[in-house]
């Protein structure tokens, strides 16, 4: 019986979770153990990244919209959040109240994309969803003057953690004999949500709206003979994923506890649609695969510089070039030999037609 | 006896460039009838089917479908209005099961939403499960039980006709327009075929069939019209419109019989 098997017995099913879950528990001290606080911290925010990802997956995994701009909607969420909740207007918001209102101001964001590129598909599609990602971050990078709105470059910074009444997850806390420090609550925290996004999208994938997606994707132009409304499901993947941009952007900003401009450029969008590459576009545990992996191979890839220094007894190259180096060789090596994702989708990708009728 | 009259397309007028793929066409179906539309290749006949369906606007003239006017709705309101459609070149959803295809025909006549799938509400399961049934029952309708759960690109040319068929009937049409459904089958095929749409006719779906098998057409349809380089040249009964020597020289001319 492999692996897949046991999730779906009847009998396992409970086991194969139960285990899935203590290991997700315990990871945190696991890996504080060996590793130390650093790769707890890196395990956290790779949950974050698996929020992004499956994000992004409803929009080019389910409908099959290329989206290079992506990353907007985190800075969305992630700047509603650090407004609202630090010194820069001297309000602090309830986190309860300002995830729920990131998620909408990012949708609100997604479909103010969605509207112009209804007709765009393919190559037009992401040059303009680029083009969108980049005027958001040049905006936030703008909006200090005449009003000071975003502080500009120099970004917001003492942003609230998330806290309620007295208890903050930026202290440190002791429970049954652990320590939970403040990455250590934000890991559980991270993981609740990152666990909600995969059941939402499974959910979403099975359903009416999930079949209408990749409908779209499929053969636009059928599926709107079919009855389906290709502009607003369109719009709905677009705020859908936004929405999961947006939350996740509000945790970021609340975890970092500073946010600028420069955490949301062009290559973040492109490290999440390469990590929905990777993983397997639609198909989400191959998605939330590539998002942890590729959060983690650049930060695995640190420990070559002093590798470098053991072997051959000085620096040949400058670690962080050949770190990016190494990185790209394994993107390319992942691309040629698995070219559909670490764990493609049961449902391969159709042919593209052309879109004229008959 | 206009009651009778299901789809009456007045005047369509559809040009490409200098092209007049459609000048002034005029056609009206009866309910429940097998309506056949033929003509030599460019004739302008997937035109009028694209026009109807909301594929292309017409430049010109008007669509009454059961008594509302539907020129230059969009495709998904057409479709909503009760009429669907099948594909000269097949266009199934590859990636999708046999199943999953019958069942996005289910879209328009069901409701869940975002909130619904999410939270799986017990309107939301039980509506899958009657979309579930209902596509199951369509494919069995359409001697496609077997393939369920084979991917729609992976399937023989006859099955995929017969699933586009399925999709379509999914959506509870009241006609059902057919564009060359038994193009590329055998002679065993066609006559599976040809029962089928006798069937969904007995069941109460008027049928629009466009069809180069002259066997077929004429021996299905009630009316038939001919066009020929974007002008109809012909309508009537089969026998009649067989032997109109502008339909026998557009076929000769085509070098078609
Ligand atoms: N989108 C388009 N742009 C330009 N010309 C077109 C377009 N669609 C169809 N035509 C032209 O219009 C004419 C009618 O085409 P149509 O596809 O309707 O013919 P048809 O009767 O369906 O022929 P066939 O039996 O070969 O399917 C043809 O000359 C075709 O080349
Ligand atoms: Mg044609």
């Amino acid at each position: 019986m492999n692996i897949a098997a046991l999730f779906s017995d009847r009998r396992w099913r409970w086991f194969a979770w139960g285990a899935v879950a203590l290991l997700l528990l315990a990871l945190p001290f696991i890996t504080e153990a060996v590793l130390g606080r650093s790769w707890v911290r890196i395990i956290a925010v790779s949950l974050l990244f698996v929020m992004l990802a499956l994000g992004l997956n409803i929009v080019v995994g389910f409908a099959g919209l290329l989206d290079l701009g992506y990353i907007a909607f985190f800075a969305v969420g992630a700047y509603s959040y650090a407004l609202l909740a630090s010194p820069q207007f001297a309000v602090h918001w309830p986190f309860l109240l300002l995830l729920p209102l990131g998620a909408a101001i990012a949708a609100v964001f997604g479909i103010l994309l969605g509207a112009p590129t209804l007709r765009l598909r393919g190559d037009y599609l992401a040059i303009v969803t680029l083009g969108f990602g980049e005027i958001i971050r040049v905006f936030l990078n703008n909006l200090n003057r005449p009003v000071n709105i975003t502080n500009g470059p120099q970004g917001i910074t003492l942003i609230d953690p998330l806290q309620m009444g007295g208890f903050s997850l930026a202290q440190t806390h002791s429970f049954a004999g652990l320590t939970f420090s403040p990455v250590h609550n934000y890991y559980f925290v991270f993981l609740v949500c990152a666990a909600l996004t995969v059941a939402l999208s499974l959910r979403l994938q099975n359903s009416r709206i999930g079949r209408a997606w990749v409908a779209i994707r499929d053969d636009e132009l059928a599926a709107s003979a079919m009855g389906i409304n290709t502009r607003n499901v369109k719009l709905l993947a677009f705020a859908m994923g936004a929405t999961f941009g947006g939350v996740a952007g509000g945790l970021f900003a609340s975890f970092q506890g500073f946010i600028s401009p420069e955490s949301f450029q062009l290559i973040d969008s492109i490290m999440v649609l390469c990590m929905v590459v990777l993983g397997g576009m639609g198909n989400v545990a191959g998605v939330a695969l590539g998002a942890v992996l590729l959060t983690a191979l650049p930060e695995a890839l640190r420990y070559i510089g002093p590798l470098q220094q053991r072997w051959f007894g000085g620096v040949l190259v400058d670690p962080a070039d050949l770190r990016m180096l190494l990185f790209g060789l394994a993107l390319v090596l992942m691309m040629l030999l698995r070219p559909e994702g670490l764990w493609p989708a049961r449902r391969r990708h159709a042919v593209k037609r052309n879109t004229d009728g008959g | 006896m206009a009651a009778d009259i299901l789809l009456a397309a007045s005047g369509i007028r559809k040009h490409f460039g200098g092209l007049a793929a459609l000048s002034d066409v005029s056609i009206s179906v009866r309910r429940g009838e097998i309506f056949g539309l033929i003509g030599p290749n460019g004739a302008g006949k997937t035109t009028l089917f694209n026009v109807l369906t909301g594929l292309s606007a017409p430049d010109a003239g008007s669509l009454v479908f059961d008594g509302q006017r539907i020129e230059g709705l969009k495709p998904h309101a057409v479709a909503g209005h009760g009429i669907a459609r099948t594909f000269q070149n097949i266009r199934l959803f590859g990636s999708m099961t046999a199943l999953e295809n019958v069942m996005v025909g289910r879209h328009l006549r069901s409701h869940t939403g975002v909130l619904g799938a999410v939270l799986r509400t017990r309107a939301a399961v039980a509506e899958e499960l009657a979309i579930t049934r209902r596509a199951r029952e369509l494919l069995d309708y359409c001697g496609l039980a077997a393939r369920a759960d084979d991917f729609a690109r992976d399937l023989p040319y006859g099955d995929q006709r017969r699933l586009e068929i399925a999709r379509a009937l999914a959506t509870d049409p009241k006609l059902l327009a057919l564009d060359e459904p038994a193009a590329g089958m055998n002679a065993t095929e066609t006559a599976v075929l040809k029962a089928l749409l006798e069937r969904i006719r007995e069941d109460g779906i008027t049928l629009l069939l466009i069809e180069h098998d002259m066997k077929l057409v004429m021996g299905l349809s009630h009316s038939v019209a001919v066009l020929d380089y974007g002008e109809k040249i012909a309508e009537g009964e089969p026998e009649t419109v067989q032997r109109d020597p502008r339909v026998i020289e557009a076929y000769l001319g085509g070098g078609f019989v």
